[in-house]
C-alpha cells in the first residue's frame, strides 16, 4: 500500500463520520473567530435555541473592523461599531473566550492564533476567513469557512469536509540573499496560477521551505489560498516545537513531550503520491512585485509590464486589459518605474516581528520620497507591536516618516478608515490585489516588506538589494 | 432553507473569469449583523459607475435581466474570500441558481448551505446557453438534473446525491449533523485520551 501525505494522515485522524464520496464529518478541533462572519452564525444558534459544544476550542477577537489609531477613541463608523459590539455581547453570551481592543493579546486572527500556542500541528482548525490557510505553517490543516459553517463548528465541533487532492510545491535549494518568504509566495502563485491549487491541499516542501523561521512559514501558507488551495501545510519539524513550546495554549509539563511524539509522526510518507507536484528553484527567485488586479499577475523586479495583446487566452486577455486600465499602467513599462504614493507595512501576510524587522533595517537611518502620502505600519498584534516597540523599530518607522499604528487588518481590506484613495497606488505587504481591495478604486501592488520599505524610499518600485547596497544618504 | 425543485425563470447573461467575491459583494458592505438586505450592493461596481449611474455594459437591472433568477456565469466564479456574504448577496438580488464552467471551493460550499444551486457544465454548453439567454425564460429541473432553454432543448448536468438530496429537501445541515451525535462524543471521549492538552 502506498503512503500517506501529510495531509491525508491529518484528514483520516478526524474523521468522525463516513458521509460518502469523498465527503466525510471530521472533528474540528479549534475555531478562531472575528467581528465580520461571526454575527449571523451567533444569531443562527440563538434562533435554533442551541449551544456552542466547545467554548475552550474557541477563541474570538476584534479584527477586521478596528481603527488603527488610538484605542482610546471610539469607533466612528456606526456599521464597523455595530459589528464590533455585536462579537462582544456574543462571546460574552456564549461563553467565549475574546481579546477585547484594549487586551495586549488582540490582534490579526492569523497572527494571534500561532502567537498564543493556540495553533499546534496535526489540529483541524477553521476560522470564518479564507487566510486561515496562514496556520498550515505548523503542519495544521487549517481552511477558511463561510458563516454557516461558522455556526455549524459552533454547534456540532465538526463539519462535512470533502477529501482534497493532494498537491506538492518542492522549492530547491536555498533563497538568495535578500530574498523573502513573500517573493517565494508570490513567485509559486505565478507558476501556478490563481486556479491552480483548486480542490487541492498544497504541501510547501523541500530545503528553501525548510529553511524558512515559522514567520516565514507563515507568509507562505497564507498565500496558499492565492493559488486557489484550499489550504497550505508545512511539516511541523523543530523549529515548528521551539516555537510553540512555552506559548499560553502549548502543551505543559509532561504533555509537552507526548505532544511532541505525536507531532514527530506528522509528515508525508516517502511513498506517498501527489496528484500534483510542482519544483521551484529558489536560486531563480527574484524580488516579485504584482502589476494587475490578481495575485499570479506578478512579476520579478527587473520586468517589463506584459503587453496583453501577446496573450493567447481570449478570456485571459481581455483580463489583462481590464487590469492594466484598472492599475493605470501601459505595456512594456518598466516595473521599475511604476511609482507610488501610499505604502502598507501589514497584515496576517507580513505583519510579524520578522516582517517588521526586514522592513525597519532598509529604513535605519533612510527617509521616505516626497511624493510618499502615507506610509503606514500595522502590527499584526498587540504584543508584536510591543516588541517592536522593545526593540527600537517603531522609533526607526517614524523617523524614516511612516505612521506607527495598533493592530488589526487595517488597509488590507479597508473596512476600517485606513483606504487608499481611487487611483492611490499602494506597494502593499497583504495578500490581495483586486479591484477594490484597498479602497474603491484603489491600486495594489503586492510586495515583500523589505520591497515596500524600499518603494517608500526611492518612491517607486525598486530592487531592495541595490538599493541596500549603498549607504543610507 | 427553502427547498430547491424546479425554478422557471430569466436567465442572465454574465460572462467573464474570476469574478471574485469581492466584485460580488464589495468589503465596504460587509458590515453587516444580517443576512438579508445585500443585493443592492450585489456586483455593485459593475452595475453602477462611480457617481451611481446605472452603467451601460451592466446587464443587471434593466428588463429582460430585472427579473433574473438564473445567472449564467465565466469560469472560476465565486473565486477570492471565503465571504458567505457574496452568497446572501446574490439571492437577495434574487438569484438562485448560477450555472458556469467551474466555482471556486468555498463558494461552491457557502452556495448549498443556503439552497443556491450551481451547475457546473462544459464551457460548450455554457457558450450556447449564454446565445439563448435573450429574455425567455429556461427551466432548471433540480429532481431531473436537466436546464431547459427556451427553444426547449434540454441540457442534463452532474450533482452529487448527497447535495441533490439536501437542495430538494431545504435541509438544515447543522440539524443532520447532530444525528451523529454520539459518534462526535465517542470521538471525543477517545481524543481526550489520545491529546489531553487541546480540553481545558
Ligand atoms: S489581514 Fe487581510 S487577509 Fe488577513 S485576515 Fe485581515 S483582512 Fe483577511
Amino acid at each position: 500500500m502506498a503512503g500517506k501525505t501529510l495531509y491525508d494522515k491529518i484528514y483520516d485522524a478526524h474523521i468522525v463520520a463516513d458521509r460518502g464520496g469523498a465527503d466525510a464529518l471530521l472533528y474540528i478541533d479549534r475555531q478562531l473567530v472575528h467581528e465580520v462572519t461571526s454575527p449571523q452564525a451567533f444569531e443562527g444558534l440563538r434562533l435554533a435555541g442551541r449551544r456552542m459544544r466547545r467554548t475552550d476550542a474557541t477563541l474570538a477577537m476584534l479584527d477586521h473592523n478596528v481603527p488603527t489609531t488610538p484605542r482610546t477613541e471610539p469607533i466612528t463608523d456606526p456599521m464597523s461599531k455595530q459589528q464590533v459590539e455585536a462579537l462582544m455581547a456574543n462571546a460574552e453570551e456564549f461563553g467565549v473566550q475574546l481579546y477585547d481592543m484594549l487586551d495586549v493579546r488582540q490582534g490579526i486572527v492569523h497572527v494571534v492564533g500561532p502567537e498564543q500556542g493556540f495553533t499546534q500541528p496535526g489540529l483541524t482548525m477553521v476560522c470564518g476567513d479564507s487566510h486561515t490557510s496562514t496556520h498550515g505553517a505548523f503542519g495544521t490543516l487549517a481552511f477558511g469557512i463561510g458563516t454557516s459553517e461558522v455556526e455549524h463548528v459552533m454547534a456540532t465541533q465538526t463539519l462535512v469536509v470533502k477529501r482534497a487532492k493532494n498537491m506538492r510545491v518542492t522549492v530547491e535549494g536555498e533563497l538568495p540573499p535578500g530574498i523573502t518568504a513573500k517573493d517565494m509566495a508570490l513567485a509559486i502563485i505565478g507558476r501556478v496560477g490563481t486556479a491552480g491549487g483548486t480542490g487541492c491541499v498544497i504541501e510547501y516542501a523541500g530545503e528553501a521551505v525548510r529553511s524558512l523561521s515559522m514567520e516565514g512559514r507563515m507568509t507562505l501558507c497564507n498565500m496558499a489560498i492565492e493559488s486557489g488551495a484550499r489550504a497550505g501545510l508545512v511539516a511541523p519539524d523543530e523549529t515548528t516545537f521551539e516555537y510553540i513550546k512555552g506559548r499560553p495554549f502549548a502543551p505543559k509539563g509532561g504533555q509537552w513531550d507526548v505532544a511532541v511524539d505525536h507531532w514527530k509522526t506528522l509528515y508525508t510518507d516517502e511513498d506517498a503520491e501527489f496528484d500534483i507536484d510542482i519544483t521551484l528553484q529558489a536560486a531563480e527567485i527574484e524580488p516579485q512585485v504584482t502589476w494587475g488586479t490578481s495575485p499570479e499577475d506578478v512579476l520579478p523586479i527587473s520586468a517589463v509590464v506584459p503587453d496583453p495583446a501577446t496573450i493567447s487566452d481570449k478570456a485571459k486577455q481581455a483580463a489583462a486589459e481590464k487590469s492594466l486600465d484598472y492599475m493605470g499602467l501601459r505595456p512594456g513599462m518598466k516595473i521599475a518605474d511604476v511609482s507610488v504614493d501610499h505604502v502598507f507595512i501589514g497584515s496576517c501576510t507580513n505583519a510579524r516581528i520578522e516582517d517588521l524587522r526586514a522592513a525597519a533595517d532598509v529604513l535605519r537611518g533612510r527617509t521616505i520620497a516626497p511624493n510618499i502620502k502615507l506610509a503606514m505600519v500595522v502590527p499584526g498584534s498587540g504584543l508584536v507591536r510591543d516588541q517592536a516597540e522593545a526593540e527600537g523599530l517603531d522609533e526607526i518607522f517614524i523617523n524614516a516618516g511612516f505612521e506607527w499604528r495598533e493592530p488589526g487588518c487595517s488597509m488590507c481590506l479597508g473596512m476600517n478608515p485606513d483606504k487608499v484613495p481611487a487611483q492611490g497606488r499602494c506597494a502593499s505587504t497583504s495578500n490581495r490585489n483586486f479591484v477594490g481591495r484597498q479602497g474603491p478604486g484603489a491600486r495594489t501592488h503586492l510586495v515583500s516588506p523589505a520591497m515596500a520599505a524600499a518603494a517608500a524610499i526611492a518612491g517607486r518600485f525598486t530592487d531592495v538589494r541595490e538599493l541596500m547596497a549603498k549607504e543610507p544618504a | 432553507m427553502e427547498p430547491f425543485t424546479t425554478l422557471t425563470a430569466v436567465a442572465t447573461p454574465f460572462y467573464r473569469s474570476n469574478v471574485d467575491t469581492d466584485v460580488i459583494i464589495p468589503a465596504e458592505h460587509l458590515k453587516t449583523i444580517s443576512r438579508t438586505g445585500l443585493g443592492r450592493y450585489c456586483f455593485k461596481t459593475v452595475r453602477y459607475d462611480e457617481n451611481g449611474n446605472l452603467r451601460n455594459s451592466s446587464p443587471f437591472d434593466r428588463p429582460p435581466y430585472d427579473k433574473g433568477k438564473v445567472l449564467i456565469a465565466g469560469p472560476n466564479f465565486g473565486c477570492g474570500s471565503s465571504r458567505e456574504h457574496a452568497v446572501w448577496a446574490l439571492m437577495d438580488l434574487g438569484y438562485r441558481c448560477v450555472i458556469a464552467p467551474s466555482f471556486a471551493d468555498i463558494f461552491f460550499g457557502n452556495a448549498i448551505k443556503n439552497g443556491l444551486l450551481l451547475i457546473t457544465m462544459p464551457e460548450k454548453e455554457i457558450q450556447e446557453l449564454l446565445k439563448k439567454a435573450t429574455g425567455r425564460e429556461f427551466t432548471v429541473d433540480l429532481e431531473a438534473q436537466t436546464v431547459k432553454a427556451p427553444d426547449g432543448k434540454v441540457t442534463e448536468f452532474e450533482i452529487d446525491a448527497f447535495r441533490k438530496e439536501r437542495l430538494l429537501g431545504g435541509l438544515d445541515e447543522i440539524g443532520l449533523t447532530l444525528q451523529d451525535e454520539k459518534a462526535i462524543t465517542v470521538f471525543e471521549e477517545r481524543d481526550k485520551m489520545a491529546r489531553p492538552w487541546l480540553y481545558a
